[in-house]
């Protein structure tokens, strides 16, 4: 069991002190989640688990721990991140060590909450179903109807560059045509663009989780705080909030994993990733490369070539 | 005086209103996602959320609140005040916990020191429509703090959905104006009987009890506690926490605009940015979660008591329903308890 493989593993790594601490995920006080988990002791291990609740990226940890050896519990996109951040030089490589975890695909929360009337006091999960409980009913759903659409999408569920991988790799294929919410957005004229774009940010409050969550935003000071120059305003002027959104969209070009964890962490369910998306299909089509699968190979905006085709330039 | 209001009226006696009274209630912006807003007409209104995303707050206290302009004639700069909108208001459809927090919020906008004339205007405008709680989420712990889901307090009517009807309570004098509103009937003795029966069954809800009192004395004990050390280790440092927050109140004051023409403005706040507490020098007193969550605990527990007498929460669940990455405060409440009960765990993070 996956869960047991990974306490055996985190106890092994605390008692020989390899690590300082190691980051997973356990169980808090609501149903259909998990928290992340900061464990230091070999007895503390017992609370790591591991089930389609585990939404979080915890890569972005990599930067408020940055000071210690961390054992990190990962999914394939999460992995993926870690790799992105090792390239950008974010940490020295024996500073982490990866608790791979081939992903079953996470559970989309909201839409579950979604499907039933009622609060859902519990959940249950068993096989392929996820049994939720509230007043007065219990209903078994069925767990793949429920999957992130980041998840749904994913081709990379086994993680790469794992120290050590808790699991057989999974079988790598998406459940969807691949990049659904991108493809759906490129068909639109750009007028529609627009006002899918328009709508969607009009919501933005400002709170910047899906740019606290992200592993890849972590600037010191990010372009919307930055009082000199001052590049935006901070109320909710419409072009205030289109500015934030699509100046953070681009700059995960060739950097994001595609984990969705920005859109996950949005309070006012912002659609997020169709940008992202956007941004990694062109990337690939464009340098045929993907964001944390090759520890050796650069991201293309952070390398060149003296004979780069420059076809861009007309 | 005990009233009633059909469903059917509803959309009717919205239009009344508003032929009257600027009304600010509750709109669905996307699926389950709804904040208060002016309301353009009647058919936007939704009360069938339990909690709107963004808190009532907003009503009086608007993320972003243009305090005035200026402008420069000749050499001369002018500034022009901001004309508060002549109308009355009506905030329709606010749960109790929110209400209570305006309150909250009042303490200190309202002070015996000084006043906010932003926030008063608003307020002393402002007519409530409270509306009962008959199904509190196992997130709510209102009754813990010193709220329940059909607190009065702080409305002036006060609306009760029966489902086919809305039972209605003319609280104040600002309530009994609309005594003889024409969309109002006089409701039935067995209304009443189920207003009782929903009141009960909502109390047994949030009849649990989360150590609340009394925290002020604990966290005067633990201002370095390793506590601290610990409970703010997952916090990646966002602001839903304290934007949602219906009685988060820090708002920062920026000038926008051109040496010509601009407006200063005042936009919400939060601790726990690290921007909040940096200082023009570059240091930063508080410099890590650590303390940006320290700070927030302790005003609301600790802080805001001394000043208030009231702990500065009212148990609403927003910042656990909307933690990306599942803070609880019930927990660390529970945590500076010596009575912590068994049911979270007995582990901290």
């Amino acid at each position: 069991m996956i869960e047991q493989k990974i306490r055996e593993i985190a106890k092994e790594l605390l008692s020989k002190k390899a690590v300082d601490l190691i980051i997973g995920f356990g169980e808090w006080t609501l149903p259909l989640r998990t928290t992340p988990l900061f464990i230091r002791t070999p007895e503390g291990v017992d609370r790591l688990i591991w089930n389609s609740f585990c939404e979080n990226n915890l890569a972005t940890y990599i930067h408020k721990f940055n000071r210690f050896k961390v054992g990190l519990v990962v999914k394939g996109c999460d992995a993926r991140s870690v790799t992105a951040l090792f390239l950008e030089k974010r940490f020295k490589p024996d500073q982490l060590f990866l608790i791979g975890v081939p992903c079953q695909r996470m559970v989309d929360r909201r839409k579950v909450k979604r499907a039933v009337k009622g609060e859902i006091l519990q959940a249950r999960e068993e096989a392929n179903l996820i049994h939720v409980k509230g007043d007065g009913f219990e209903v078994p759903l069925k767990r793949d109807d429920f999957l992130y659409p980041s998840c749904q999408v994913c081709v990379h569920r086994t993680p790469t560059q794992a120290n050590v991988l808790v699991g057989d790799p999974v079988e790598e294929l998406s459940l969807v045509e691949t990049h659904p919410d991108a493809r759906e957005f490129e068909k639109k004229s750009p007028e529609e663009r627009w006002r899918f774009f328009e709508k969607e940010s009009s919501r933005c409050i400002r709170c910047y989780a899906c740019r606290e969550v992200c592993p890849m935003c972590y600037c010191t000071e990010c372009f919307v705080e930055s009082s000199n120059p001052r590049w935006i305003d901070h109320g909710p002027s419409p072009s205030d909030l289109e500015f934030y959104h699509m100046v953070r969209a681009y700059h995960q070009t060739g950097r994001c994993s595609g984990c969705g964890a920005c859109e996950r962490a949005c309070p006012m369910e912002i659609r997020l990733t169709y940008l992202t998306q956007k941004l990694n299909l062109d990337v690939k089509e464009l340098f045929n490369f993907e964001t944390g699968i090759d520890a050796d190979v650069l991201p293309p905006l952070s390398t060149f070539e003296m004979d780069d085709k420059q076809e861009f330039i007309k | 005086m005990k009233l009633k209001l059909e469903k059917k009226d509803l959309e009717n006696f919205l239009q009344s209103l508003m032929d009257e009274y600027d009304l600010y209630a509750p709109v669905q912006l996307a699926e389950g996602v709804s904040v208060f807003k002016k309301i353009d007409r009647p058919g936007e209104v939704n009360l069938t959320q339990l909690h709107t995303q963004k808190p009532a707050k907003e009503v009086f206290f608007p993320q972003s609140e243009r305090m005035f302009r200026y402008e420069k004639v000749g050499t001369q700069n002018q500034m022009v005040s901001v004309e508060e909108g002549k109308r009355e208001r009506i905030l329709l459809g606010a749960r109790p916990c929110d209400i209570e927090a305006i309150s909250i919020i009042e303490k200190v906008f309202v002070g015996k020191e000084y006043t906010d004339v932003y926030f008063l205007e608003k307020r002393k405008k402002t007519t409530i429509i409270g509306l009962g709680c008959n199904s509190p989420l196992s997130t709510c712990f209102c009754s813990s703090a010193g709220g329940d889901p059909f607190l009065r307090a702080g409305s002036d009517l006060f609306f009760v959905d029966l489902g086919e009807a809305y039972f209605v309570e003319l609280l104040t004098e600002k309530g009994m104006a609309f005594h003889k509103n024409q969309f109002f009937k006089e409701a039935d003795p067995k209304d009443l009987v189920l207003v009782k029966e929903l009141e009960d069954r909502a109390f047994e809800k949030v009849g649990f009890s989360i150590p609340v009192d009394g925290i002020e004395k604990r966290l005067d004990l633990m201002g370095e506690s390793s506590f601290w050390d610990r409970i703010h280790e997952k916090c990646m440092g966002c602001r839903i926490c304290t934007y949602l927050c219906p009685t988060c109140h820090c708002f920062d004051i920026m000038d926008e605009g051109d040496p010509q023409r601009g407006q200063r403005v005042r936009h919400w706040d939060s601790c726990l940015s690290s921007l909040y507490s940096l200082e023009t020098s570059g240091h930063n007193p508080r410099s890590t979660c650590r303390e940006r969550t320290r700070q927030r605990l302790m005003h609301k527990f600790n802080y805001f008591p001394k000043n208030f007498h009231r702990v500065a929460c009212v148990g609403c669940g927003r910042c656990i329903l909307y933690c990306p990455v599942h803070f609880d405060i019930r927990q660390a409440i529970i945590w500076t308890s010596p009575k912590r009960p068994k049911t979270f765990g007995e582990r901290m993070t």
